[in-house]
């Protein structure tokens, strides 16, 4: 914990308000995310997890508060610099979100096509994709469509091309959602050795109770739109709150 | 909530999505003419609809032709002014019948398309991860899918009025042993200048309007299945009431033209 608060925020989120009519979901959530540290977001199914990752890339403005990503905060930023700085982030999203209507490698050469430059020692667009897929393990299926792939595989495309940019902060939308125990699994691991290979800052949005222990450094509950208790897996699963507690059974 | 107050809530809504729609158009142009231009999206975009649609259009087109001729034949024997059957078609089919039927199979095959596409791609999160990847999904999806059709339309609407011209012509020489070589001198010989040019024209504010009201209601599209067969159902509907809207202001302001 000590050395996680000595290491750099890439992410921090203050304050953040954000209601749909009378239905207040976010309360004031505040969030620190330090470089190379994996925290999981864990929260009831409504509990305004989605809508605090999708404030945090841009895609829904929050009412107040403020979020800055290395240091620059992005409700005030216009859409250019908005644009430049969703480079930084890869998002996993829940569903896989791939372009169905692309191969695997169109879908990979998507992001390229604007933000190439962006990439340190650029290789190339086909290196690159090869690259991406290859620490997924999906090369041979580059020129399949997203529809002849399972689930699992989906993911995997999906992580490839949220990676394709080299970002520095990852957000796991659900990762193992939908899947059987033993993708999911492959998943987490794919997760743990990503962070290794890229060493990026991962920010976990999950129901799963494995897929927490395995992956988190730091937890944060979301209850009714504020953190309700944040530690290590550990310090929660242990906690005396029944509340708290109520989490971790399976 | 009582009757009146949901027939009054009806109203506001639709007056508020014509709005919101006219807001939406005015984003189009204004993307339209900002960088980074999506060319290559639009090149297949323009191959998608121009090419997927052909078919329809040849065969929508050729049974409009045959089917306008062998009904009109009859009348105009009964008066001996069968002589009038080329002109008479040819007027018809390149001012009116032709750009407004095809105008409608487009609405159908490429309006309610475009709302499905965008719609569903709305549905599984694809605009809001293109959007992540630092890409303007308005532009690259709605931009070029409304200069597309626009462009694209007055092509199919000019290819469907020569199958008709092709198809009637068929007819008058079959019924009416009129040569081909007559039957097309007598129809260049008809068509004017003022035919050929309003008709035309509006043919661009079709396709407008089927691009227009396709993304808007796809980008729009309210979350899961149902919404995407919404916004693909009223695609449609609202895009054929629009054509005729337009069509009526069209033939309007073509007569003041050309009346002065």
């Amino acid at each position: 914990m000590n050395s996680e608060e000595n290491k750099k925020p890439v992410l921090e989120l203050k304050d953040i308000k954000k209601s749909f009519g009378d239905n207040h979901v976010l309360k004031g959530f505040n969030l620190t995310l330090h470089e190379g540290e994996n925290l999981v977001i864990m929260g009831k199914s409504g509990s305004g997890k989605s809508v605090m990752v999708k404030c945090i890339v841009g895609l829904i403005q929050p009412d107040s508060g403020s979020i800055r990503i290395k240091d620059q905060d992005i409700i005030t930023m216009g859409q250019k610099e908005l644009d430049f700085l969703r480079t930084e982030i890869g998002y996993l999203f829940q569903g896989s979100a791939l372009y169905d209507s692309m191969t695997v490698r169109e879908n990979l050469e998507f992001p390229l096509r604007r933000h190439k430059d962006k990439i340190e020692n650029f290789q190339g667009t086909e290196a690159s994709v090869h690259e991406a897929l290859k620490s997924v393990g999906l090369l041979d299926a580059i020129d399949r469509m997203p529809a002849e792939l399972s689930g699992g595989m989906q993911r995997r495309v999906a992580l490839a091309r949220a990676l394709i940019l080299k970002p520095k902060i990852i957000m796991y939308d659900e990762p193992t959602t939908g899947l059987d125990p033993i993708t999911a699994n492959e998943i987490i691991q794919l997760m743990r050795s990503i962070q290794k290979e890229y060493n990026t800052s991962s920010l976990i949005i999950t129901h799963d109770v494995d897929c927490a222990r395995v992956i988190s450094n730091r937890m944060i509950l979301l209850v009714d739109g504020i953190n309700y208790a944040e530690g290590t897996f550990e310090e929660l699963s242990n906690s005396s709150d029944p509340q708290t507690r109520a989490f971790f059974k399976n | 909530m009582s009757k009146p107050n949901s027939f009054l809530d009806r109203i506001k809504s639709f007056f508020a999505e014509i709005g919101d729609m006219a807001f939406f158009a005015g984003r189009f142009f204004r993307e339209l003419f900002s960088k980074p231009f999506e060319f290559r999206e639009l090149l297949r975009q323009c191959y998608n609809m121009g090419n997927r649609s052909l078919f329809l259009v040849i065969v929508t087109g050729f049974i409009l032709g045959l089917v306008f001729t062998l009904q009109s034949r009859p009348t105009l024997t009964q008066f001996g002014a069968e002589s009038w059957m080329p002109s008479m078609i040819s007027l018809s089919i390149v001012r009116e019948i032709g750009p407004v039927i095809i105008a409608l199979i487009c609405a159908g095959r490429i309006g309610s398309g475009i709302g499905a596409e965008i719609g569903s791609m709305r549905v599984t999160e694809q605009i809001d991860a293109m959007e992540v990847s630092g890409t303007n999904p308005f532009k690259y999806l709605v931009v070029t899918r409304i200069l597309a059709v626009t462009l694209m339309l007055p092509l199919l609407v000019i290819l469907g009025d020569a199958v008709a011209l092709v198809g009637s012509a068929i007819v008058e020489n079959l019924k009416g042993g009129v040569s081909y070589t007559l039957y097309f001198n007598q129809v260049f010989d008809a068509l004017k200048f003022s035919d050929v040019f309003p008709a035309t024209v509006k043919t661009f504010f079709f396709g407008f309007a089927i691009g227009l009201v396709g993304t808007y209601k796809g980008y729009n599209c309210a979350k899961g299945t149902v919404g995407v067969g919404e916004a693909s159902n009223s695609a449609v509907v609202y895009t054929s009431m629009l054509l005729f809207i337009i069509d009526f202001i069209a033939v309007f302001v073509t007569d003041i033209f050309y009346t002065l």
